[in-house]
């Protein structure tokens, strides 16, 4: 069976997510790294981002995903 | 030029690895040639659009979208946006019924050709097809290896590893083109279609971090007014005077030309196509052509802008500071290559590989290597941490374009060559082993046609002749055969030869300004000199759709058409539809003035 691919997606943005807000928050002070970006701390607030929206792809592949299963038993059901 | 830091490397790696998962889940459902040739013809709507976009959004394209705006400012979104809407749309409302057919429908569109017209332009038009997307794969995966060498991102690796140049380049073509093989080889389409939709996701979060960050260090969009041009712009400024366009087009050929290729890019190139072709049922398979549609209307204002701000950026000089501090005196001297100081903003210029100096073209300026603007837009505005994203952006590009090249290539190898030609009616799990040795071999071929790129210079430009030559005239069939019930199987192959033969004389006997015989054109004798190699390409496009539509025709009026019967399900007019929804607004129709209406607005912002 197909799986829904939302619950991948989702996965690996909140993991992105996690990652560069947690980098961002652990380099905060340091300017010389922001240099490139204006100064601002675009790890922090683009993995937030992108943290949340894992978060909402990910539960919207969780609802797809038993929408899927529900269908497959109930095709099973009528075949058996 | 910044290196790759651990946690560059940590969000790159996990990317490589969710590629591989879609992979090693999808295995087990490959029990049959239907599963892996057409992902089980089960994908809803919503996936398919996703997995087209991403198909669609090929490193030459997301590269291209970048060098255009670069090169011809903002103009450059209408001609993308002229160049994919209205065939998108075309393709989702009109042909997809006919292409999908029933569930029993045709596999590829090859077969498609097959069982509209005849045995020889199924084969005739396969051929071209593995042909084209094996040489297309090749270029795609050259052209990256290029940009990360010219990044210098991996560096750390290879000065550790003591890799000479030439090795890192093959490294670099090799390693994506394995990760790719891998979750083809065991995912098959599906594999392939996930990743798509994956990576469609990993661009725009990619790029919309370099575009803004891009704007806040131009200081905005008046910033921006500042830093470029002004014709830079503004899209339509002189579009109706020829010559006078930054293009170089006068607007009727313009439309008319971007109107063919977009038809010969989505509506006939099977790499794209397969996506929605594994859709659950025709609705779906619809659905998934106006959903891309709908994308394409946004996505490439983001490439565009950020190839765009790299271009207005100040060009960086070598320069020297000197200081005095306590006496002592400070020569503080920052030396920049001589490529990157001839060029413009980041926009670096071309290297002559034999002399190690800037190439320059008959006005005396500096030739520009315009597809470099996204990648150093994108090395001079992340920070590290993001810079891996980027990075995950840029293989994802590359791998979901290849993907979709390797399994058009075992679809079509296996269901138009192996089971007309070798075996017919072979048993199922044969066909499954061969499938699997075809997406092997498609790859070999890519790399090989990497490795004779790489010897031969740089013909990325040779895409766009691949595409006037082998999509062209395909186009002009389909369009003919799908829309005409009168069109016959002689005058489809008729048109398919002419409009091949058209293109390469052509290609053969003129030559852009500025350019050496060879590859550029002029191959036989240089008849006429068109102004760029933009203009000339289009130019082939243009000319070979006629001929072909021509030939299609001259010849179709003269041979026997077949009858409606063997037509049935065939051709637009014959196809059945499913019932119109009662609901008007859900009905595709109306979608498709939306996402229309949608892309004007967005064109005529920028007048």
């Amino acid at each position: 069976m197909f799986y829904d691919v939302r619950i991948s997606i989702g996965m690996l943005f909140a993991l992105i997510g996690t990652i560069l807000a947690a980098f961002g928050l652990a380099t905060h002070d340091q300017a010389t790294v922001y240099a490139r970006s204006a100064g601002i701390d675009a790890n922090l607030w683009w993995g937030l981002v992108l943290l949340a929206f894992g978060v909402v792809v990910m539960s919207l592949g969780r609802r797809g995903q038993m929408k899927l299963e529900k269908e497959a038993s109930r095709k099973n059901g009528s075949k058996g | 030029m910044p290196s790759l830091a651990a946690a560059d490397w940590l969000i790159l790696l996990i990317y490589c690895f969710f590629l591989l998962t879609a992979g090693f889940s999808l295995r087990p459902v490959m029990t049959a040639s239907r599963q892996y040739l057409q992902a089980g013809r089960a994908l809803p709507g919503w996936l398919c659009g996703m997995a087209m976009v991403g198909a669609s959004l090929g490193s030459e394209t997301v590269l291209g979208m970048g060098a255009a705006g670069a090169r011809y400012g903002i103009a450059s979104v209408g001609f993308f946006a002229l160049g994919s809407i209205p065939a998108l749309l075309f393709s989702g409302l009109y042909l997809m019924p006919v292409y999908y057919g029933s569930q029993s429908g045709p596999r590829t569109i090859p077969e498609y050709l097959g069982l509209r017209f005849d045995g020889k332009t199924r084969i005739l038009s396969a051929i071209l097809f593995l042909g084209m997307a094996s040489f297309c794969a090749g270029i795609a995966l050259y052209g990256m290896a290029r940009v990360f060498q010219a990044l210098h991102v991996f560096d750390q690796v290879s000065n550790r590893l003591n890799l000479p140049p030439t090795v890192f380049l093959l490294l670099a073509i090799a390693v994506p083109a394995a990760l790719v093989l891998t979750y083809v080889l065991l995912g098959g389409l599906g594999a392939a279609m996930y990743n798509q939709a994956l990576t469609f996701c990993v661009v725009v979060a990619g790029l919309a971090p370099v575009a803004l960050l891009g704007l806040k260090r131009t200081g905005g969009w008046s910033g921006l007014k500042t830093d470029v041009p002004a014709s830079f712009l503004h899209e339509w400024s002189g579009a109706t005077h020829a010559g006078a366009h930054s293009m170089g087009l006068d607007a009727t050929a313009l439309v008319f030309v971007g109107l063919v290729v977009g038809g010969g890019m989505w509506c006939t190139d099977f790499r794209l196509l397969q996506t929605a072709m594994a859709a659950k049922n025709v609705e779906s398979a619809r659905k998934a052509a106006l959903i891309t549609a709908a994308v394409w209307v946004f996505v490439p204002l983001l490439a565009i802008l950020s190839g765009l701000i790299a271009v207005g950026m100040p060009t960086p000089h070598t320069t020297v500071v000197v200081h005095n501090e306590n006496g002592a005196i400070y020569h503080e001297i920052t030396v920049v290559p001589p490529a990157v100081e001839a060029g413009q903003g980041l926009v670096p210029a071309k290297i002559d590989a034999a002399t190690g100096k800037p190439v320059t073209g008959a006005d005396g300026h500096a030739m520009l290597d315009y597809e470099m603007a996204t990648p150093n837009a994108l090395s001079q505005f992340l920070p590290m941490g993001l810079l891996g994203l980027g990075i995950a952006m840029l293989l994802g590009c590359l791998s979901s374009g290849v993907a979709a090249s390797a399994a058009a290539f075992s679809t079509v190898f296996t269901c138009d060559i192996y089971e007309t030609v070798v075996a017919k009616n072979p048993d199922d799990k044969r066909l499954l082993v061969v499938a699997r040795w075809a997406a092997a071999g498609g790859m070999l071929l890519a790399v090989s046609a990497a490795y004779l790129t790489m010897q031969f210079g740089s013909p990325l430009e040779a895409t766009m002749l691949v595409f006037a030559v082998v999509n062209v005239p395909l186009f002009a069939v389909l369009f003919r055969g799908a829309l005409w019930k009168r069109t016959t199987g002689h005058g489809a192959f008729a048109g398919l030869i002419a409009g091949v033969v058209a293109a390469l004389l052509m290609h053969g006997t003129m030559l852009p300004l500025n350019e050496q015989r060879g590859i550029h054109g002029g191959w036989i004798a240089v008849m006429g000199r068109p102004s760029n190699e933009l203009r000339f390409g289009l130019g082939i496009a243009g000319i070979a759709f006629l001929i072909s539509l021509i030939a299609i025709s001259i010849v179709s009026m003269r041979t026997k058409p077949r009858s409606d019967d063997e037509l049935n399900g065939l051709v637009r007019s014959l196809a059945e539809l499913p019932p119109a929804n009662a609901i008007w607004w859900k009905r595709p129709e109306a979608l498709a003035i939306a996402i229309l209406l949608a892309a004007m607005v967005v064109n005529l912002i920028f007048i």
